[in-house]
């Protein structure tokens, strides 16, 4: 809700000249939101601070659309109190002049460099002083930054991702308006408004002759447009257009050529791993257990071998991902008929899982909690009952490998539980001797002699060939 | 002539065009159970005549004929039907169906149909087309009975025609019209003197008749025995058995359906060569020594037993081997093969014995199905289905199911006759096992828009897309669904208060009530913790025995939406211990008369649960808030002692701090750290259910009565009681004193009360009532509304709250819940207990304002 602008050059108070505000007065500025207000709680020759304070109407925020959408979440939240997107709104409407660069009675010392120091007393920032580091550094900011608690009452619930900050730099006031403008949202990760190619337009007018340079463009563009991927590649083509000279672009397109060629990722050969083996049991029909946005889905269908492809997934949200990124709408109606996509549970029976000869289950287990594991081995292995099962798992013994990783943690904040080899292959055989399967293990990413794989993987067959030859030895049927 | 058609049949019209069908058709059934052939072409093509279109007709007429059979309804074809190709598929769909097909021949001279022909202007078609079905109809109409028809009638003039009576026939297996009451007797197997003691045991009179090898047996209440099959075979008094069964039968005092065994020995009898196996030798060889008068009876006895009984207006079926529900009351090979064998996957388990498709597992029929020929060790309810055969003549116990009390009688067998392929403790050991798999849930069960009938109110729509996410939240985050017979409802607050500074105030909710002619209610104080509802059984044992469950503790504690409360096992079990103790204490088991309790509670602290909640956005604002407020004071403080004017930035803010302060006061009075158990506090308001019974007819007194008891029991260091006072709304001092005792409660820091109408479940004059409405404090609200709600500005703006909806879903979630309880207590199967307890899990993810 504070923003605090001071200099120190002398005379300080021409900073009243250049934010186009009287140090004397009270300056009121009307937003769509509340109010804004500029004052000056210091104003000699050696030292001006403006201070922009606003005043958010928090129950007339939350009468149109929240963010959240759900939950009380929309409703007790900090907007009113910290630098976000609001303050963007409020910095182009409070000193609108100043951030073009221009000054009325003042245009040469708008041009000049000179020292400035922003204060702003809470800033949330999703990336913590790495970030702060990473977007003010390079514009040769001093960065004071101290992390706030959240209850001083209660110290074990942590930090919270408020700072106080303190910058300070030698620039042109245009300039520190510009970053601030660009950046603050880009700490916060958040806006308050629809974002859409307009908002591309913004990046691009506010960060002109500063973001193209910036090491941290693509965080930035990215973060200054929610995440949409696609507004971020306009942002950045055009960024890199600007000013991109001949060898920066052949080093880019090395490093692309590297992603290119690094060794290919554990989910890679996982799927791999998958397919190879469907292949190997001269498998016709697939069902993906648990498909979540399709990711795996999408390499099934490329082989041709699997005539009948089918994804569920018990999170119809996750569904609809799933859909848009198979692009089912577009498809061609042959490729359109080997595939579908339906809401199910591992949990409850499903007729429907019975019309394919595989079942895999990749990485999903680890998700289910262990009590409700009998009712999934009845559900697959019993009532689905395919030809082929394929379950992988992660294997916790090789969590130590993961340097990020502390000790104890799972891998995921959803896992329930997560298996050494021994457990994983003690609860396969089971499982494989209660339906009639029988069952085979196989590593997947690099062996550690020690720890193992980073993944385990259970293939199950039907024990069927062998059981028809018994049944066809055996007595009658239907006699008791 | 009289024409007999069994009453859910397919019949076919045959004749050529003219002949007569149509009208006698519109004779002799309904409007509706007539679809011609015109009629469709008509719907497809807008011409009746229109040969062009008969393909797409007859797809018409297919689906409309299998659509009726399928709902049991008579279906009657109107199409020439002379060529045998076009009757097969008409039969397959009665093949399809389990449908018997009939067949009316109109084998009606050539020239009057020619002549009826001509009369009608609409049929453009020449007399050598009427010449060439006509030929079609002779070749094939002696060979028609050959086709699969169970009748065929042949009328051969238009006299015929006009003479024939319809009768519609009961089928053989319709016994809808018989109440019984029943004794459902399982597999006797020869096992005569077993029988005579189970007869004697539940009250019949048997006698020999002196002169003639018969028994006189009779129930001085009127009660019929009712045999499941396999009467005879392994066993050592297999003609005894028939004999007795035959007499009851007689005299009317029986009923039987037939058993695998039963058939087979019957076909011994007519002397076909049937394998010598499972215990007919033994029969054949007691069956010698009779005379061959007897021996004669009990074949065409044997011969005369059908596969099923529909009884007492289709709540009951009597099947052998069991029938699912799609078979039943209908007539075909299929069903009597179901009936005599069950359905078998094919596959064979160790002993060599047919694996067995599990359909009871899969049963959601109404009607319940009691059966045999499956020995079981002991008998156990799936899904509204029970097996009655528990292994006699191996050892086992001779059992009977008395209806429609569903009371259990059985004796022991005084030996082993016959060894079994497969021993019964073998089976024993994965009965609870066998019992879990085949209560589990189907995706069918829950998902799609759904019509759930409750005791409070019927039919309530749950939509699809509100199933959909609860099958999300249902299966990622909630407890083994077997302990969830009960998800506690949402609760509406009071209407908004005009009292200055207030947006809730006792009296609207008091007058809520009386406006609704509710006079007695119940006031108790809301602690501020999160709904929890606590499963607690008196052992493990019981908990398996109740619930299903297996290796999972004595009991659970789960949220409002299913969700475990405990991350901490240990912390779980030392929880439950604790409540179990208590039970134990203060005779609670006893006194009740169960093993196991559910209550509905409040458990605190706040922060246990909403952890997440609390340092994500709680004192996320809170920190935030104060840390600006601060630097805001310091720089304002600055400018004044420069000399400016910052009165109306002063005014602004000054008071946000104040509120913001008391808005982290708020969130921290319900937050402490949970070390240990001691930290923990349970305040129990409801005595759910118990083995005694739901407790819905009980008042609330009753409930905090029974529930102060445990808690006093346990020393109130966890469990905790819950304050309050019964309020008449006819005296206005006690309304008064009602909101003098919240205001009370809500400056001492409390979250606010819930006013309760004194029943459980109570009626006002406008029908049901809300069963709680929350009045909440006003510092409380903070942390609702925002630390800034109570700002003039805000409060004004939040007053126009809608509670129509909120109420609507409380009531519906309330009656859900109860329903849930209702059918669990009832030991209703697993999948109908789910079904209400998913709609309200459903219900929650309607969209609503959540700070009501």
């Amino acid at each position: 809700m504070l923003l605090s602008i001071s200099t120190t050059h002398k005379p300080a108070t021409d900073l009243g000249y250049l934010l186009m505000k009287n140090p004397e007065n009270i300056h009121p500025v009307e937003l769509s939101f509340g109010m804004a207000h500029v004052f000056y709680p210091q104003a000699t020759d050696d030292l001006c601070t403006a201070t922009l304070v606003l005043d958010v109407d928090a129950v007339g925020l939350v009468r149109g659309k929240g963010p959240g959408g759900e939950g009380l979440e929309q409703y007790v939240n900090d907007r009113p109190y910290v630098a976000s997107s609001y303050f963007s709104v409020a910095i182009a409407r409070a000193f609108g002049t100043a951030l073009t660069g221009k000054s009325k009675y003042k245009q040469e010392l708008a041009d000049s460099k000179i020292p400035l120091t922003a204060k702003i007393p809470v800033v949330p920032c999703r990336g913590g002083e790495v970030l702060l580091n990473t977007l003010f550094a390079p514009l040769g900011y001093e960065i004071k930054a101290t992390r706030l608690p959240l209850d001083s009452q209660f110290p074990d619930w942590g930090e919270s991702r408020y700072y106080s900050l303190e910058l300070s730099n030698t620039v042109r006031v245009k300039d520190l308006l510009s970053h601030l403008y660009v950046l603050i949202p880009v700490l916060d990760d958040d806006k308050h408004y629809f974002v859409g190619q307009a908002e591309v337009e913004k990046l691009l007018k506010h960060g002109e002759g500063w973001l193209s340079s910036h090491p941290a463009k693509q965080i930035i563009s990215t973060r200054y447009l929610l995440h949409k991927r696609s507004l971020a590649q306009l942002a950045l083509d055009q960024l890199l257009e600007e000013e991109e000279d001949p060898v920066e672009k052949q080093e880019r397109q090395d490093s692309q050529e590297d992603a290119v060629e690094r060794p290919i990722s554990l989910n890679e050969q996982r799927i791999n791993a998958v397919i190879e083996t469907l292949k190997a049991h001269q498998v016709r029909s697939v069902i993906d257990l648990g498909c979540g946005e399709g990711r795996y889905l999408k390499e099934i269908l490329e082989h041709r071998e699997f005539g009948s492809v089918a994804g569920i997934d018990v999170s119809p949200r996750v569904l609809e991902k799933a859909a848009d990124r198979l692009k089912l709408e577009r498809m061609p109606e042959r490729r359109r008929e080997k595939i579908s996509l339906f809401q199910s549970s591992l949990v409850y029976k499903d007729a429907r899982l019975k019309d394919y000869e595989a079942a895999i289950c990749i990485e999903v287990i680890e998700h289910m909690d262990l009590p409700r594991i009998p009712v999934f081995e009845r559900t697959l292995f019993q009532y689905a009952h395919p030809r082929v099962i394929i379950v992988t798992t992660p294997n916790l013994e090789y969590n130590k490998k993961f340097e990020t990783l502390p000790a104890g943690k799972l891998r995921h904040g959803d896992h329930r539980f997560e298996w050494t080899r021994e457990e994983f292959q003690t609860w396969a055989n089971n499982a494989a001797r209660r339906f009639g399967y029988s069952v085979s293990f196989s590593p997947i990413g690099p062996v550690d002699e020690e720890l193992g794989p980073p993944t385990q993987m259970a293939t199950f067959v039907l024990a069927e060939a062998e059981k028809e030859v018994e049944s066809k030895i055996g007595k009658g049927n239907n006699e008791n | 002539m009289k024409i007999s058609i069994p009453e859910l049949s397919l019949v076919l019209l045959v004749g050529t065009s003219g002949c007569g069908k149509s009208t006698f058709g519109r004779t002799h059934f309904k409007a509706t159970e007539v679809i011609s052939s015109d009629f469709c072409r008509g719907l497809v093509a807008d011409d009746e005549n229109d040969q062009s279109a008969s393909s797409d007709a007859f797809t018409v007429l297919h689906c409309i004929v299998d659509r009726r059979l399928a709902a049991g309804r008579l279906a009657v074809v109107d199409a020439t039907n002379v060529q045998p190709e076009d009757r097969q598929a008409l039969l397959n769909v009665a093949r399809q169906n389990n449908v018997l097909a009939v067949a009316i021949v109109f084998d009606i001279s050539e020239s009057i149909c020619i002549e009826r022909n001509e009369q009608r202007p609409d049929r453009d078609f020449g007399p050598h087309v009427i010449r060439r079905q006509y030929k079609s109809l002779k070749r094939s109409m002696r060979g028609m009975k050959r086709e699969g028809f169970s009748r065929v009638f042949i009328l051969e003039s238009p006299e015929d025609v006009d003479q024939v009576e319809i009768e519609r026939a009961p089928l053989w297996n319709n016994r809808k019209y018989d109440h019984g009451p029943f004794d459902i007797i399982g597999d006797i197997h020869g096992c005569f003197d077993e029988l005579r003691e189970l007869l004697l045991k539940m009250g019949y009179h048997i006698s020999e008749c002196p002169e003639e090898p018969r028994y006189k047996v009779h129930h001085p209440e009127g009660r019929r025995a009712l045999f499941v099959g396999d009467l005879v075979d392994r066993g050592p008094k297999t003609p005894e058995v028939l004999r007795l069964v035959m007499s009851m039968l007689d005299d009317g005092t029986g009923l039987c359906v037939a058993g695998n065994h039963d058939v087979k020995l019957m076909k011994k009898l007519a002397g076909k060569n049937v394998s010598m196996t499972h215990g007919l030798p033994e029969s054949v060889e007691q069956m010698d020594k009779e005379t061959d008068e007897f021996k004669q009876k009990c074949g065409s006895f044997l011969d005369s037993l059908i596969s099923h009984y529909v009884l007492d207006d289709g709540k009951l079926v009597v099947a052998h081997a069991g029938l699912k529900e799609k078979l039943q009351g209908r007539s075909s090979a299929r069903v009597r093969d179901f009936c005599l064998y069950g359905e078998t996957t094919g596959e064979t388990d160790e002993y060599g014995l047919p694996v067995r498709y599990n359909w009871a597992g899969d049963y959601r029929g109404r009607a319940m199905v009691v059966y045999g020929h499956t020995p079981v060790p002991r008998t156990e309810w799936i899904n509204n289905t029970i097996c009655l055969d528990t292994g006699c003549v191996f050892g086992g116990n001779l059992t009977a199911m008395r209806y429609p009390e569903r009371e259990l009688v059985s004796v022991p067998a005084a030996k082993m006759y016959y060894q079994p392929v497969k021993p019964l403790e073998l089976v024993e050991d994965h009965a609870a096992r066998q019992i879990r798999d085949d209560e589990s849930l189907d995706i069918n069960d829950v998902c799609g828009k759904r019509i759930v009938n409750t005791r409070l109110q019927r039919a309530m729509t749950i939509r699809a897309e509100n199933a959909s996410a609860a099958l999300e939240v249902m299966s990622r985050f909630a407890v083994n669904p077997q302990w969830l017979a009960y998800l506690p409802p949402t609760m509406s607050p009071s209407a908004t208060s005009k009292l200055e500074g207030y947006l809730e105030y006792p009296e609207e909710a008091l007058n809520y009530f009386s406006d609704n002619g509710v006079m007695q209610v119940i006031c108790e104080e809301k602690h501020m913790g999160s709904r929890a509802v606590v499963v607690v059984c008196k052992d493990e044992e019981s908990a398996e025995k109740r619930f299903g469950v297996h290796n999972e503790g004595i009991g659970v504690c789960y949220t409002r939406t299913g969700r475990p409360f405990f991350q901490d096992a240990d912390l779980q079990r030392e929880f439950l211990e604790r409540i179990k103790s208590a039970a134990d204490e203060c005779g609670f088991w006893e006194e009740h008369n169960t093993s196991w309790m559910i209550l509905d509670c409040e458990l605190m602290p706040w922060s246990m649960k909403a952890q997440e909640l609390l340092r994500k956005q709680y004192a996320s604002t809170g920190s935030a808030a104060a840390n600006a407020m601060a630097e805001l004071n310091v720089q304002l403080s600055a400018a004044k002692s420069r000399g400016l004017d910052t009165s109306v930035l002063e005014q602004g803010f000054s008071q946000r701090k104040e509120q913001v302060h008391k808005y982290v006061e708020a969130y921290r009075r319900y937050c402490w750290n949970v070390e240990s158990l001691k930290d923990i506090k349970l305040a129990p308001f409801h005595l759910l259910a118990t083995e005694s019974g739901a407790h819905a007819d009980k008042n609330h007194l009753w409930h905090i009565g029974a529930l102060s008891k445990l808690v006093r029991a346990e020393g109130e260091e966890v469990l905790m009681l819950t304050n309050n006072r019964v309020v008449d709304l006819a005296s206005s001092d006690e309304k008064i004193a009602a909101c003098h005792w919240w205001e009370n409660l809500t400056a001492e820091g409390g979250e606010g009360m819930v006013i309760k109408p004194l029943d459980f479940v109570a009626t006002g004059h406008k029908g049901f009532v809300q069963p709680a409405v929350k009045c909440r404090g006003k510092e409380y609200l903070r942390i609702i509304y925002g630390p800034e709600y109570d700002d003039p500005r805000y409060l004004e703006r939040l007053r126009h709250r809608g509670l129509g909806h909120k109420r609507s879903l409380a009531w519906r979630e309330f009656a859900l819940g109860v329903e849930a309880l209702e059918r669990f207590v009832a030991k209703e199967p697993l999948y109908r207990v789910h079904e209400c307890v998913f709609a309200v899990l459903a219900l929650e993810s309607e969209p609503v304002d959540p700070r009501l």
